[in-house]
């Protein structure tokens, strides 16, 4: 459902388990295409014998699958960040996005911007450098992190 | 764009990456206790078959240097979460 705020991004979307490509179509026909009202806009892959998984770290050699490993990669091909879940419990996207936007502001600001706790769009970033030291507090307040 | 491929009745052979089709029994001992990727540092490359746009095809993650990507790995179709 997000994924045109990914393609907005400049961002591609692949997700991966160790079903084959066959279940994948199925999965989407039968159940995820009705979820959505449309089929899954993204590519879904399959990793049958655990082996992209295990290079990830987040393959579970006593069951047999991966576990809800999310990794943000950026256009060098370097990880920028990742989130590992077990099964039972969901992804948040938004905040997948939230993060993507943090890490390209970073990115486009070569390095002169970082984002404080609780940052989106809109909100102060920080200038690290020689004057910031023992004074963030002066111009950053603890609210910030939690106030929309 | 990724390249397609026609399925037949075995599924798709698996492409392995370099560090592993070239792995001893010893080495594959110590994959299967690969720790965590790192931040910062570069991404395992892969290529997986995969469903996409109602075709099946090959894609790489290698062909996206240059873009954002998010990978996400779940445990399986059909799963309810």
């Amino acid at each position: 459902m997000k994924y045109p705020e990914f393609q907005n991004l400049g961002a591609e979307v692949l997700s991966m388990s160790v079903d084959s490509v066959f279940v994948h179509k199925m999965w989407n026909d039968h159940e995820l295409s009705k979820m959505i009202g449309k089929n899954v806009p993204f590519a879904m892959c399959s990793d049958q014998d655990g082996s992209i998984g295990k290079a990830y770290g987040i393959y579970d050699e006593d069951s047999g699958i991966e576990t809800r490993g999310r990794f943000i990669i950026d256009p060098d091909g370097n990880i920028q960040g990742f989130e590992v879940l077990t099964p039972p419990v969901g992804r948040n996207v938004k905040e997948s996005i939230r993060q993507l936007q943090a890490f390209q502001l970073v990115r486009n600001s070569e390095g002169t911007e970082a984002t404080p706790s609780g940052w989106k769009p809109g909100k102060q970033t920080l200038k690290p450098g020689p004057d910031l030291v023992g004074n963030v507090w002066k111009v950053w307040k603890v609210d910030q992190a939690f106030n929309d | 764009m990724p390249e397609e491929f026609k399925p037949g009745c075995q599924r798709p052979s698996i492409k392995k990456m370099n560090i592993e089709t070239n792995a001893s029994t010893q080495m594959e001992a110590k994959e299967a206790r690969k720790p965590m990727v790192k931040v910062g540092k570069q991404a395992p490359d892969f290529t997986a078959s995969a469903f996409y746009q109602d075709k099946f095809v090959n894609i790489s993650l290698s062909e996206h240097k240059g873009k954002w990507v998010l990978l996400c790995f779940y445990p399986g179709d059909f799963t309810f979460v």
